[in-house]
């Protein structure tokens, strides 16, 4: 089954560590990422650029609005994420705990929903 | 067949239903991979019982019987429904060539379930009402008013936890072994839960509240049969312990009565021993955790034969360790209130004081209760007064409103 999960940062927090703790933390992602290729769980993934680039559109009565910034402003940012094939929800959940920013800030984990084939 | 047997028939039903249904239900679940489908062949096994016995006799073995038939319903109803829904023919093929049972995987199967209740991706209430329903049998109706909710909202939790597991495919098995001992907290946390709600003198039926106390002990010995671990003994032990004074935590009327009046003589022997066996058996391994010591605090009060000779000494040690293993204000509260017995109340007080003044109990009745009262034997009377009314202020239970007020209203002008 697949599952996506997202990555929540404070991007604050990652924008005040040093040159050398970014690089390890950027090590520990070329990791794990290199792990779950091994293991077979992993689908994709992608980082993010950071907040401040979002932009967020709406159309409403057929009329577009374009507006600087995420959907909702949180203390913890969407910054990319995995996605994985995982047997179930616990084999899912082992390899959202290993992904580095669990520790920082938080990895939501979501099933993804599959539609019958025509 | 004579309207006698027919009778009978249906007594046996009835109880092989009691004791066996919850396992038959554990082992459905497993084979048929959906908790509705299960509920639904649980169902219809008992129905066939129901026809079949009084004429064909009860099997040798109920429990496999009943497992089997209603694996064979659920197949039946699958390819009736596959008429309206492709995608069940595929399922009910692979349940037919599902390998035969083992009996071990069966053992297994209760445990799969409380695991599966209790799973830390479900909401805390959603994990109760599942463990209630699906563990204990018990119907929404009971849950519902053991949790002085509706029997619609208790369903509707029931119903998105079924729609979680499925959707987000919550895997119907025991953790690893890696992941067991958080995932356990969990289980005793629900168990713990439930047993709480039927022994807080709060408001409900009275009755209904201790088979709920009930339940979670019977929870708590499955769970110790099934994983011998020292904390599933701590908590079964805390939980018999409590039982032991339930007949003399209030008056006939419903007034409640403190541990220090309480007639030590009423309390359940039987339960007090068991208790005991189980405590030491936990802090025997070294492995224990913040249960097992509450429960040894208890086992301490269950041994003095009055108040004034309980082993004060030996509970402060206790809670020492309990407030390292568990920091949490409750607990350096009931450490504090066992200092106070120790070494008098003002040693009580000066904690108390220190605790509220970090702001984090100060919306708690029992802490302000038990200020009053070292306040009392001060001989502080204002002070006492006021601590008394603010407890009043928060508590919504009634009993301990009208013990609070006698207190209130026993102090000198």
């Amino acid at each position: 089954m697949r599952y996506l999960c997202l990555i929540y940062d404070e991007e604050k927090k990652i924008g005040a560590m040093s040159k050398n703790e970014s690089d390890a933390f950027m090590g520990e992602y070329f990791a794990f990422t290199d792990g779950i290729r091994n293991s077979g769980h992993y689908l994709g993934g992608e980082a993010l650029q950071p907040v401040q680039t979002a932009t967020t559109v709406r159309v409403r009565n057929g009329k577009l609005s374009t507006t600087d910034g995420p959907f909702a402003e949180t203390k913890e940012q969407l910054g990319g994420y995995y996605l994985i094939d995982a047997k179930d929800l616990n084999d899912a959940l082992q390899v959202a705990a290993k992904i580095p920013s669990a520790r920082l800030g938080s990895v939501e984990v979501r099933p993804i929903q599959e539609f019958p084939q025509p | 067949m004579s309207a006698d047997a027919a009778d009978r028939a249906r007594a046996m039903v009835d109880a092989v239903y009691r004791s066996e249904s919850r396992r038959v239900l554990a082992a459905l679940i497993r084979l048929l991979g959906d908790f509705d489908l299960a509920e639904e062949a649980l169902h219809d096994a008992f129905t066939a019982a129901l026809e079949r016995w009084p004429g064909d006799g009860v099997p040798a073995n109920p429990r496999a019987w009943l497992v089997s038939t209603g694996r064979f319903k659920a197949i039946d109803a699958l390819r009736r429904r596959a008429r309206f829904d492709a995608s069940r023919p595929a399922l009910a093929q692979q349940l037919e060539t599902a390998p035969p049972d083992d009996p071990e995987a069966v053992a297994d199967d209760r445990l799969r379930l409380i695991f599966t209740c209790c799973h830390p991706a479900l909401p805390p209430d959603a994990q109760l009402a599942l463990t209630l329903r699906e563990v204990c049998g018990l119907t929404t109706e009971a849950i519902a008013h053991a949790f002085l909710t509706t029997p619609s909202t208790v369903a509707q939790r029931i119903v998105r936890a079924k729609a979680k597991i499925r959707d987000a495919r919550i895997p119907y098995q025991v953790p690893s072994l890696a992941d067991l001992p958080q995932r356990l907290d969990t289980v005793l946390q629900v168990v713990y839960l439930v047993f709480n709600e039927g022994y807080s003198a709060s408001s409900g039926d009275s009755l209904l509240r201790s088979e709920l106390s009930s339940e979670a002990i019977r929870l708590g010995r499955l769970l110790l049969e099934l994983l011998a671990e020292p904390e599933v003994m701590g908590l079964l032990a805390l939980m018999l312990l409590h039982e032991s004074r339930r007949a003399t935590r209030t008056t006939p009327e419903g007034e409640l009565v403190l541990l220090d009046e309480q007639d030590r003589s009423r309390w359940n022997r039987d339960q007090i021993v068991e208790g005991q066996a189980l405590v030491e058996r936990s802090l025997g391994s070294r492995r224990f955790g913040p249960y097992t010591l509450q429960a040894a605090i208890a086992a301490v009060h269950a041994e003095a034969p009055s108040a004034a000779a309980t082993d004060w000494t030996q509970i402060v040690g206790l809670y020492d360790v309990l407030v390292r293993a568990d920091p949490s204000p409750v607990i350096a509260l009931n450490r504090a209130a066992a200092i106070a017995m120790r070494d008098g109340p003002l040693a009580g007080l000066t904690l108390i004081d220190a605790i509220l003044a970090r702001g984090d109990l100060a919306d708690y009745h029992l802490a302000h209760s038990a200020r009053a009262d070292l306040c009392r034997r001060l001989g502080r009377t204002a002070d006492a007064r006021s601590a008394y009314r603010r407890a009043l202020d928060l508590t919504r239970q009634e009993p301990e409103r009208r013990f609070l007020q006698r207190r209130l209203d026993g102090l000198p002008d």
